[in-house]
């Protein structure tokens, strides 16, 4: 047992309006640089939608992820046998086309323009060579545009439905999305670690936080292929790739990270998940139908005085302990089952899960009526009614299984009969009992679910130990030392070359 | 007079300055070792001209190290004419694959709009050099042959000397112009390699062969 500590995270895209709010913080905190121009550290894609970068979840062509070769687990990217003979061009690496262009406008003719009949215009002009540009995509191009022949047709999920589930997806009367916020991972088997060939990205021991070494990095970009949900970047101005850093120096002090701060739906959640390091191999080994399962029994209890002992043997804290008990995110992965992880089928184990959308209510009409259901089958219906259908969800979140999925759908079902019987009373307790019961729930745990859904405070939401790292750093270096330089980390202007 | 300062002056300010400009560059700039590439930008045109170049110039580079280190074995194998014919056509027709890729590499550098954002003074002082050296290589090749013997007998005895610090440049005197220009452009990409993106070619991972996937530093214990 080698039990490590890692900040964990929780989307529940019930609750997500797709404001944006989110990049729109991370981008000004962080990539509103040269060269970092295009990257969206946070976006917020329009499911179904081909995303961004176009099609990342389309593993045939960028070679994202972990795959079980010859009962090993190994990158489907590179190995160390075969990473030589890519390195002068790599086949899978995204291009700039694949993201898009930044472009700025040129505000300045508004006022210099010349005196004329037109009104001036500010014309697009490319962030990158300065020139004029014609704009034809940026990073959420595909916003709202459920349905579209460009964007959700072809979405990679789409594969797992069948032609008459994909005709009722996309056909007018019947159109349906959600959003999905996406950020790094911090995976507990990161594949763009394990495929840096300088040794540049690492994961930290005490949080799990992953980042790239500036100084190490080498600008070789396997990491940009390897992560299969595409979250590094490269840097085409400094030469280095870069990445959501999850504000690290916020999260140490014990504040949420600006994306998570800034959420305007309350859909994040942050909290300590102890994981076994020792298991993560053998996880990676198990068939896709157990990837689910195999993900949560690498977190471990932290109520379990077994676990705790190996957790102080690896230096976690007491707080960081005490906060892995009061974890939202445990309570919605393990304890309720209803937060999972996106894509566990690229087996790297990510630290980020989402609660599915539930969609809107979808009870049988009468004369325009919506009917509260009166059995448990009633309840239920709507899985199978929906229009968003169970295989799309299930190749989102559960590696092509319904089940999991499933299961958290059930539950949130359940729990809104229950709430609607106990709150307004038009629904009989005892079949809202029966729904709560079938979906393995208790009105206990309903209440609680519905507390942390709906009524969440600031607190609630982000259970974060402060790391004290200013008190590690001065163990190692004299503070006075620190006094008249800088600020924290890098203190040289990211110019690219000599 | 001049020979002494072509041939022994400045071949050995190149390596000093190779030597300690990589050096304190990688100890107080280490941000700015990086390959640089601009794929992300170009692909396509990239792959032809940095797959040629890269592998027609690794395989010409060996040759000429091999021929440094065992000249006579490179003699001895071209006691038969044949193999002698197998080994200049492979140098050469190696030389021919850099030639198309480095000059791919810098049409694309100046036609492409975006890769023409990132190209520095450097970049293109380097790339000149790097035709030269490689245009220059063929026409020696080519016109006096034959290159893997001479260069055993005259080329590896002064290239040696210079390392052994007794230079021996009368070894090279009688070179014609031509060859001692590749000599001359060649001691300049030395000089070149440390103020340049060449400094990829220093850094090459090969450290990943040994380290275990997952890299995990833990605050107090260092690296683990």
């Amino acid at each position: 047992m080698d039990i490590r500590s890692q900040v964990a995270m929780v989307f529940h895209l019930d609750k997500c309006i797709g404001c944006h709010t989110c990049s729109i913080a991370c981008k000004n905190v962080w990539t509103d640089r040269k060269g970092a121009d295009y990257m969206w550290w946070n976006n917020v894609e329009t499911k179904p939608g081909t995303g961004y970068p176009t099609q990342w979840e389309n593993q045939e062509e960028y070679k994202g992820g972990w795959v079980v070769k010859d009962g090993k687990l190994q990158l489907r990217l590179t190995s160390k046998g075969k990473f030589l003979q890519k390195i002068f061009h790599q086949p899978s690496l995204p291009t700039m086309d694949e993201y898009y262009e930044p472009w700025t406008y040129r505000y300045e003719d508004l006022f210099n323009g010349p005196e004329q009949d037109d009104q001036p215009t500010a014309i697009p002009v490319s962030k990158v060579t300065g020139q004029y540009i014609d704009i034809e995509a940026g990073p959420n191009w595909d916003d709202d545009l459920g349905g579209s022949p460009l964007y959700a047709r072809n979405d990679v999920n789409l594969s797992a439905l069948s032609e008459e589930q994909r005709l009722q997806l996309l056909s007018i009367e019947t159109l349906v999305m959600f959003y999905l916020p996406r950020i790094c991972n911090h995976c507990a088997n990161p594949a763009c670690v394990a495929a840096c060939p300088s040794g540049a990205i690492y994961k930290r021991g005490e949080d799990g936080i992953v980042l790239i070494n500036q100084n190490v990095c080498r600008g070789w970009r396997y990491c940009v292929s390897a992560c299969p949900y595409k979250k590094v970047f490269y840097n085409w101005s400094t030469g280095k790739s870069e990445k959501c850093l999850l504000c690290y120096p916020r999260v140490e002090t014990g504040q949420a990270p600006a994306c998570f701060h800034s959420c305007v739906g309350r859909i994040r959640y942050m909290g300590v998940l102890l994981y076994d390091a020792d298991k993560i191999e053998a996880a990676g080994l198990k068939p896709d139908s157990e990837l689910v399962t195999a993900h949560r029994d690498l977190l471990a209890d932290p109520n379990d005085p077994a676990v705790i002992e190996s957790a102080r043997k690896n230096g976690v804290t007491e707080q960081v302990l005490q906060s892995a008990r009061k974890s939202p995110v445990y309570r919605f992965v393990k304890d309720w089952g209803l937060a999972l992880a996106p894509h566990p089928e690229y087996r790297t184990f990510p630290s980020l899960f989402y609660v599915p959308a539930l969609g809107p209510v979808t009870y049988s009409m009468e004369n325009g009526v919506a009917l509260n259901p009166t059995s448990t089958e009633e309840i239920f219906a709507p899985l199978d009614q929906a229009r968003l259908p169970m295989s799309y969800l299930a190749s989102l979140f559960g590696a092509g299984q319904e089940a999991p999925v499933r299961y958290a759908m059930k539950k949130m079902l359940a729990i809104r009969t229950w709430k609607r019987a106990t709150e307004v009373g038009d629904v009989d307790l005892k079949v809202a009992l029966a729904g709560l019961r079938e979906a393995d729930c208790d009105p206990e745990q309903a209440e609680a679910i519905y507390r942390l859904t709906s009524l969440c405070s600031f607190e609630d939401r982000f259970v974060i130990p402060a790391s004290h790292r200013e008190q590690a750093v001065e163990v190692l270096t004299n503070p006075l030392e620190r006094k008249g330089a800088a600020g924290f980390g890098f203190r040289e202007a990211p110019q690219r070359g000599f | 007079m001049l020979t002494n300062f072509l041939f022994v002056g400045f071949p050995y300010v190149a390596l000093v300055l190779a030597i300690v400009v990589s050096i304190l560059r990688f100890t107080w700039r280490p941000f700015s070792y990086s390959s640089l590439s601009s794929q992300f930008l170009e692909t396509e045109s990239l792959f032809w001209g940095s797959s040629l170049w890269h592998w027609g110039i690794l395989w010409v580079l060996s040759g000429h190290l091999f021929a440094f280190f065992l000249p006579e074995a490179i003699l001895a194998w071209n006691a038969r004419p044949l193999r002698l014919y197998l080994l200049e056509i492979t140098g050469l027709s190696m030389a021919l694959l850099a030639l198309v890729g480095v000059v791919a590499l810098i049409v694309r550098r100046f036609t492409d709009r975006r890769v023409k954002v990132v190209t520095s003074p450097l970049d293109v002082v380097l790339l000149a050099v790097l035709l030269y050296q490689v245009a220059s290589g063929i026409d020696v090749a080519i016109r006096y042959r034959w290159g893997s013997a001479w260069f055993s007998t005259n080329a590896a005895p002064y290239l040696w000397s210079l390392l052994k610090l007794a230079p021996r440049p009368e070894l090279i005197a009688p070179l014609p112009w031509m060859v001692k220009l590749h000599f001359l452009s060649g001691f300049l990409v030395i000089l070149l390699l440390p103020f340049t993106r060449l400094v990829h070619f220093l850094v090459v991972p090969i450290f990943y062969y040994w380290r275990r996937p997952q890299v995990v530093i833990w605050n107090r214990r260092g690296l683990r």
